[in-house]
Formats: C-alpha cells, sequence, structure tokens
C-alpha cells in the first residue's frame, strides 16, 4: 500500500519552499522504493535479459531520467496561446467520474467556515484567503474534457478564478519556475508557472454552477483541461511558488511530472 | 546502390531495422499495459506479456521508446527517400501482382530468389507498416499533446477518437509483425540477410 504523505503538517517559516521540498523529497523516498519494487517485473524482459535487480534500479534511474528529460521537451512544446476545446454542456458527462488515490466513501469533509487559502514562497502578499474573498473575485466557467492518466476522459463545467488573475493579485513571482499546492486530503502535487499563468487554467470553486462538492474537491480545486488528471489538485490548503523542484503525489512514485498537453 | 551485388541490405538499413523492432517491442507491451488501465474494448492484455509492472513504469518506457521510434523512423524514411530506394524498392504496387502473387505465396509457390527484390506483396506489406507507423505516431501525438495540436486532433476524431486510431494502429502493426515473422521462418534466410547483409 502506498504510503500517505502528510507534507501540509509541515510548517513553512517565510521562505520555506526549498525546505519544504527538500523535505518533500526525502519522505517521498519509501513510496519511491515501492515503486521500484513494483515495476522490478518488467513482464517476462528478466528471463529474456537474465537482468539482475541492480540492472533493474539502474534501468528505472534512466527511465525516471528521461522523464525529467520529457517534462523538459514538454515546456519547450507548450504554446501558452492555444486554447484546450471547450463543449456546449449538452455533452457533460453526468455523472462525472470520481477519481483519487483514496476511495469515494474517504472523501474529506472540509469546514468552508474555517477553511483558508494559506500563501507561501515568492509572492508579496502571504496573507489567507477565506473562501468569501476568493468568491468575491472575478468568476468565469468553462467546459471542458477532464482527460485522465488511466486513459478514460469526461467532459465537466468548472468556475471560479482565473489563477493567472489571482496570480497577480498576490504579487506572486511570475518568473518563477513552480507553483505548488498542498491539500486538505493529503495529496500535494505542483506545475509549470506557463501552465498555472494558462488562460484556462482556474481555481474551481464550483462545479455545474454548484459549490465544489466535496468529491470534486471542496471548497477549491485547481482545474487546468491542458492537464492530466492528476496534475488537478482537489482540496487546496496551500499554494506556493518556487524556484526549487517541489515533485508530486503521484509524480514522485513515477508518473510524469509534467503531465500535461 | 553500392557496386557489390551480393549485397541484400545496406548497413544503415539493417541498423534501423533492428532499433526499430527494440522500440516497437518496447512500444507495443507497454502500450497493452497502458490499455489495460482503461480496458476500453471490454478486454485485458495478460499482464505477464505487459511491460512496466504498472501504470506509471509502463508509461515511463513508452514516453522513452517513442524517442526511438520517432528519431529512427525519420533517419529510415529520409535515407529511403533521398537514395531513391523507397521508389525503386517498394513501386509500382499492382493490385492485379499482389493479388497473383498473395496466391501464390498461399499455396506456397511464391519464389524468393532474389532477396534484394520484392515481390508486390512485400511491397503492400512493408508499404502499410510504414504508414501505419506514421499513423501511430500522429495518434500518439493527440493522446500525449491533445492541445497542441489542434488540427491534427480534429482531423483524427478528438482525443477519444485518436485513442481509437492509436489502438487499431497497434494491432495493424501485430498482425504486421506476425505475418513478418511467419515468413522469416519460412525463409530463414532472409534473417541471415537482415543480420550479415547478404
Amino acid at each position: 500500500m502506498i504510503q500517505r504523505l502528510r507534507p501540509h503538517k509541515i510548517v513553512l517559516p517565510g521562505e520555506g519552499a526549498d525546505m519544504l521540498a527538500d523535505a518533500i523529497g526525502r519522505i517521498a523516498q519509501p513510496s519511491r522504493r515501492a515503486f521500484l519494487k513494483r515495476s522490478l517485473t518488467l513482464g517476462g524482459l528478466t528471463l529474456l535479459t537474465g537482468c539482475t535487480t541492480s540492472d533493474q534500479d539502474s534501468i528505472e534511474a534512466a527511465l525516471m531520467r528521461i522523464s525529467r528529460f520529457n517534462d523538459s521537451a514538454q515546456g519547450l512544446l507548450f504554446n501558452p496561446n492555444l486554447l484546450a476545446p471547450t463543449y456546449p454542456e449538452s455533452m457533460i458527462t453526468d455523472p462525472f467520474p470520481f477519481n483519487a488515490y483514496y476511495s469515494e466513501d474517504e472523501v474529506r469533509e472540509i469546514d468552508g467556515d474555517v477553511w483558508r487559502l494559506e500563501l507561501s514562497g515568492m509572492m508579496a502578499d502571504r496573507r489567507p484567503w477565506t473562501l468569501a474573498q476568493l468568491r468575491a473575485l472575478p468568476q468565469q466557467s468553462q467546459v471542458t474534457r477532464h482527460i485522465c492518466v488511466e486513459g478514460w476522459s469526461a467532459i465537466g463545467k468548472w468556475g471560479g478564478v482565473l489563477f493567472s488573475h489571482f496570480l497577480k493579485l498576490v504579487g506572486a513571482d511570475l518568473g518563477a519556475k513552480y507553483v505548488g499546492f498542498k491539500c486538505g486530503d493529503d495529496y500535494f502535487t505542483s506545475i509549470d508557472m506557463a501552465t498555472a499563468l494558462h488562460a484556462q487554467t482556474i481555481m474551481a470553486l464550483t462545479y455545474n454552477d454548484q459549490p465544489l462538492p466535496p468529491r470534486y474537491g471542496f471548497p477549491m480545486k485547481l482545474r487546468m483541461p491542458t492537464k492530466l488528471g492528476y496534475k488537478n489538485p482537489k482540496h487546496i490548503q496551500v499554494i506556493f511558488v518556487t524556484n526549487t523542484y517541489p515533485g508530486g503525489y503521484w509524480e514522485d512514485q513515477g508518473y510524469n511530472w509534467f503531465g500535461g498537453s | 546502390m553500392p557496386d557489390d551485388r551480393s549485397i541484400v541490405h545496406p548497413f544503415w538499413l539493417r541498423i534501423t531495422h533492428w532499433l526499430n523492432a527494440i522500440a516497437v517491442i518496447l512500444l507495443v507491451t507497454s502500450g497493452w499495459r497502458i490499455y489495460n488501465a482503461t480496458e476500453f474494448f471490454g478486454f485485458g492484455i495478460p499482464r505477464s506479456m505487459t511491460l512496466g509492472g504498472w501504470l506509471a513504469g509502463a508509461l515511463q518506457w513508452h514516453f522513452a521508446a517513442m524517442w526511438l521510434l520517432f528519431f529512427n523512423g525519420v533517419l529510415y524514411l529520409l535515407i529511403n527517400a533521398f537514395t531513391g530506394r523507397l521508389r525503386r524498392q517498394f513501386f509500382p504496387i499492382r493490385p492485379r501482382a499482389v493479388l497473383q502473387e498473395m496466391g501464390a505465396a498461399l499455396r506456397g509457390r511464391l519464389a524468393h530468389d532474389d532477396l534484394r527484390h520484392y515481390n508486390s506483396v512485400q511491397r503492400l506489406a512493408y508499404v502499410f507498416v510504414m504508414v501505419d507507423s506514421v499513423v501511430l505516431v500522429l495518434s500518439g501525438l493527440v493522446l500525449w499533446k491533445s492541445v497542441q495540436f489542434p488540427l491534427l486532433r480534429e482531423l483524427l476524431g478528438g482525443y477519444e477518437g485518436a485513442r481509437r486510431i492509436h489502438f487499431f494502429a497497434m494491432a495493424g502493426m501485430c498482425a504486421f509483425i506476425l505475418v513478418h515473422v511467419v515468413m522469416v521462418v519460412l525463409v530463414p534466410r532472409t534473417l541471415i540477410a537482415m543480420l550479415r547483409g547478404r
């Protein structure tokens, strides 16, 4: 079973994003080892090649390096002006599938009245935000296709605050490399700044014009039609801006970090 | 073509053939594991035939081997085109000749006197697998980067359309490999030629 990480319990000093990344990296080691162990079978290839375990460790390391190279290649391919296709509301997938690293009966119930969005890292104004404050910002909605790393896709409607607008509002360093997220369900992930500033990247507060239900990430998720599902964090509690690679829950176990289009 | 008439396959061709074979085996077996994550045709591929162990491992193999398939394939097509080998070896493909030679092959009477010369069935099969590989790369691009290639995405029926095209193109590739390997078993000196060049 995958070890659950609880990075949101790490107290961040003012400029602590680097420390956080470092800590996450260390904590993530056990799950990384689990990935290596799970990958050892490699189908029947082992029998054919007579690879030993240490060979396979180096194969895994090489594959991980290529995956990081692919992150760079995808960063170069990314055109910030291209938009994901949008759809009429009649095409919305109903019911929209639930997906997480836990089952639906384990969905966290978060109290919207006490919830605060915390900010950290390279931004000027790190004061926390209430849900009411976020709802008072200009809202926009989108009907877009959510594509899962497992291959399936589904169309949904999300509404909320344009993330680039919010980042500018709090004086985030838009030249920084990464934006990281820590979530109320112990999930964490991070994205490239170019995607954070994309015109369809929104801090989603609604699904189908209703407040985001718990299973879709109440009170707030980041919705990016340019990224695979696991890059769209739910129940966000902390947003931080950093130049130190923050990784992610699945990314540290082998899913591609760029993870999108 | 070099002056040495005994050469069946030039060195560059043998290198690109075997690199391609490695890339295709890695891509097909890891692709089967990726398909198993959502078995959208109602059946799964036996786990022992797949590569990667779990989804992330399979994806890592797939997105590593794709570079080999792509660059090796581009190199193969460019050399073929610029040396004139493409036109000389694979064209023309006459439907009547294909039918005749297909019949002869099925009766076990297709002669393989000169391995340097491809019969019409071979030409059709090799051109098919070249086109099929291009379809695999293009549909794969849509699956990988559906936002970045809007025209290609719409031509291939959107993300979900590209998913099915990618699968069927894989099936076409596997059918080719099956026939290809059976023919090699029936005419083993073709394997020697692809290894030694003569």
